[in-house]
């Protein structure tokens, strides 16, 4: 297997995991974050661990404006790109200022939707490739916790699953990774059941074997399937008295 | 804060946690508050547990150059990635500890020994350089020859927070071993054995500590890397497999006692002789056959275990090793995996291993065995023998400050300004 996988938003720990995975299966890897300068130890890591070749590319998810020219640099088209694009924000901040909230919200939804548009639009021309958006739980419902981050993922659910209705017959497979609880950065200091948190080493495998088998919507851990489910059913006037 | 606890599950220790990613993550933390650094967790007790502030370092594991044997590596790389990593390209560890679970800055810190101590020494024999970071923050990279490179090894953490290093591996041409198994009946027996076996590159014993009929009896394991020569025509030279891990659904601590325990022991040492003789046995079952089985520490049961374990030097290790199992015999507590070890000369100034034979063995926390492991202490120390910090969960402060170099350690510490910085429970406990 020769050809690349770009990962946006490289320098996460899901990222950096999800890279790792691929480049376990001998796929040479282009890293893609704002400050390439950061990527540089994690671009020998993969090198000097699996012996693929790799690149660092400057990427800002908020610069839509540069995104297409992004893509039009890169030395290979991808087979396959990974969007890890993505911020929690504070909610206490974005409600206290919808200036802030609209960052998350182009943080989470809007670059990362336009930066994969420019990518399917490249790949539907090749006529193959796979697009992968990490999304998240929280977007399955709002909730008072975390509904600005959250409403930003369910805009991005809903273009990913759009997004891939469209390119059904034209080569093009889109996964959306709906991630529960993952142990990163994200999560720093706060405590999740373990039963529902997963390590990004799970998410990485998950997301190689979406991949293989065109999976379209995969749940990490699959449990959060049925969490959500029960979530999204519960009725809006019981709901609303919540507080989940 | 976060319940954390060393492998044993015993002490448990309410601690805050921040996990580094990179070194400027590290100097934060080290600026911040006292802490210690902590690896993948695999040290029985509490030597990488402390309340105010432990640092994670498993985030920090990146490796940054391979070249001919020679890897430079972030402290949280694991021992089991550097092997799927370099195996198949024909390099192993040059000195590995029974699980391949352990952080690269864990096996500096315990200076861990593997079953070619009588060889090869201990961790250090493959460590070039180490990055440190001290308490002020600033990055030493000390080498072999240096002070502080010995005190860092076996240093348990409590010399700086170890970032990165530069190892060496060793060439094998191929990922199996040649493993030969002797069935003996004696304590004299199988230390005669072992005499025996000094140029053989691995060496270890199970022995049957428990009272009975078979108390004393031992299974000798030799091994070697195997040629291509060597294997069977099925099999490819390096085959690094991904067995699948078998979880441990709950505790069974009713079996690590009494007559059960002793039907254990038994039962193993008759199926163990059955299939002595030579083998062909893959890299992962010979070397971590506990890794197969996770999460086993849970098997003794919520309230957890000890391990215990001591070096004794080599011309008393046979009148104290006697004693020692006597002690454990009469005392009808004991462990299933009592582990017997050659050891050869000393290699590094900190750490445990000295010539002579290390005894290992798990109990179930509880009164009795603490109270026998004391007994054990006494034993040990009239023997001129020492304990391994890294097993270690209780011992008093008085035991660990008979070594002699405890009381050097320390007063090194308090000077270098680390005593204040670098801390924990473990440090507290044995005023190291
Ligand atoms: C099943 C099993 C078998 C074992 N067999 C052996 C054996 O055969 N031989 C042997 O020698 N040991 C053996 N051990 C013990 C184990 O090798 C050591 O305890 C080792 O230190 C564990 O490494 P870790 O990364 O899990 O470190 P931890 O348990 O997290 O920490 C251990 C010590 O290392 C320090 N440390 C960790 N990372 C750093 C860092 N980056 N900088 C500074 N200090 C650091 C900690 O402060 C602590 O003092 C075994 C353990 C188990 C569970």
């Amino acid at each position: 297997m020769s050809r690349p996988i770009l990962i946006l938003g490289a320098a996460s720990d899901m990222a950096r995991a999800v890279a790792r995975s691929f480049a376990a299966e001998g796929h040479p890897i282009q890293l893609a974050a704002r400050n390439v300068s950061r990527l540089a130890e994690d671009a020998s890591d993969l090198r000097t661990r699996f012996g693929v070749e790799v690149t660092v590319h400057e990427f800002d998810a908020l610069a839509t404006d540069s995104h297409k020219a992004f893509v039009e640099a890169l030395p290979t088209l991808p087979a396959v790109a990974v969007c890890a694009v993505g911020t929690m924000g504070t909610q206490s901040e974005s409600e206290a200022d919808p200036l802030a909230a609209a960052q998350v919200m182009r943080a989470n939804f809007e670059g990362p939707a336009s930066i994969l548009a420019h990518l399917a639009n490249a790949m539907e021309a090749r006529g193959a490739g796979t697009l992968v958006g990490i999304s998240s739980v929280a977007g399955d419902r709002g909730r008072a916790s975390n509904y600005v981050y959250g409403s930003a993922k369910a805009g991005f659910t809903a273009f990913l699953s759009g997004l891939r209705n469209r390119l059904a017959n034209k080569g093009v497979h889109v996964v959306t990774v709906l991630p529960g609880f993952v142990n990163t950065a994200m999560l720093d200091g706060i405590d999740t059941p373990a039963p529902l948190t997963a390590e990004p080493e799970e998410v990485g495998a998950a997301i190689v074997k979406a991949v293989k088998r065109n999976t379209n919507v995969i749940y990490t851990r699959p449990i959060w399937r049925l969490v959500m489910a029960v979530i999204r059913n519960i009725p809006e006037p019981v709901f609303k008295k919540t507080s989940i | 804060m976060k319940m954390l606890s060393g492998w044993g599950r015993f002490p448990k220790v309410e601690c805050r946690v921040v996990r580094a990613r990179t070194q400027e993550d590290v100097r934060q933390a080290v600026l911040e508050a006292p802490l210690i650094a902590r690896g993948n967790g695999r040290a029985y007790g509490d030597a990488a547990l402390n309340p105010g502030l432990t640092l994670d370092m498993t985030g920090m594991d990146r490796m940054r150059s391979f070249e001919n044997g020679v890897l430079v590596a972030e402290a949280g790389v694991l021992l089991g990635d550097i092997i799927q990593a370099f195996l198949p390209r024909g390099w192993f560890p040059m000195v590995t500890p029974g699980t391949k679970l352990v952080s690269l800055g864990g096996a500096i810190a315990a200076d861990v020994h593997g079953k070619n101590h009588h060889i090869d020494g201990s961790f250090r024999t493959c460590v070039d350089w180490i990055d440190l970071m001290g308490p002020d923050g600033t990055v030493t990279r000390t080498k072999q020859g240096d002070a502080l490179f010995d005190w860092t090894l076996g240093g348990m953490g409590l010399t700086g927070v170890i970032l990165r290093a530069q190892i060496r591996l060793r060439r094998v041409e191929t990922s199996w071993i040649v493993q030969e198994s002797v069935a003996l009946t004696s304590l004299t027996d199988t230390i005669a054995a072992f005499e025996g076996a000094m140029d053989a590159p691995y060496s270890v014993a199970w022995i049957n500590c428990s009272a009975g009929k078979t108390h004393g009896h031992s299974i000798l394991l030799k091994g070697r890397h195997a040629l291509p020569q060597d294997l069977p025509m099925d099999r490819t030279e390096f085959d690094l497999g991904r067995p699948g891990k078998t979880p441990v659904p709950f505790g069974l601590p009713f079996l690590f006692k009494g007559a059960a325990l002793r039907t254990i022991n038994s039962i193993y040492w008759r199926l163990q002789r059955r299939k002595a003789g030579r083998a062909v046995v893959d890299w992962d079952s010979y070397f971590y056959p506990l890794d197969g089985l996770a999460n086993w520490n849970k098997l003794y049961g919520r309230h957890g275990f000890v391990q215990f374990q001591c070096a004794l030097p080599k011309d008393t290790a046979e009148a104290g090793l006697a004693e020692i199992m006597e002690a454990i015999a009469a005392s009808g507590q004991g462990s299933v995996l009592s582990v017997l070890k050659r050891l050869g000369s000393q290699s590094g100034p900190f750490s445990f291993p000295m010539e002579g034979y290390t005894l290992a063995m798990d109990f179930p926390t509880n009164k009795r065995s603490l109270a026998l492991m004391e007994r054990l202490d006494t034993i040990t120390m009239a023997h001129k023998g020492r304990f391994y910090l890294a097993k270690d969960a209780r011992m008093p402060k008085a035991v660990a400050q008979a070594d002699p170099r405890a009381a050097d350690f320390a007063a090194m510490r308090k000077q270098a300004g680390m005593a204040e910085r670098f801390t924990s429970v473990q440090s507290r406990r044995l005023g190291l």
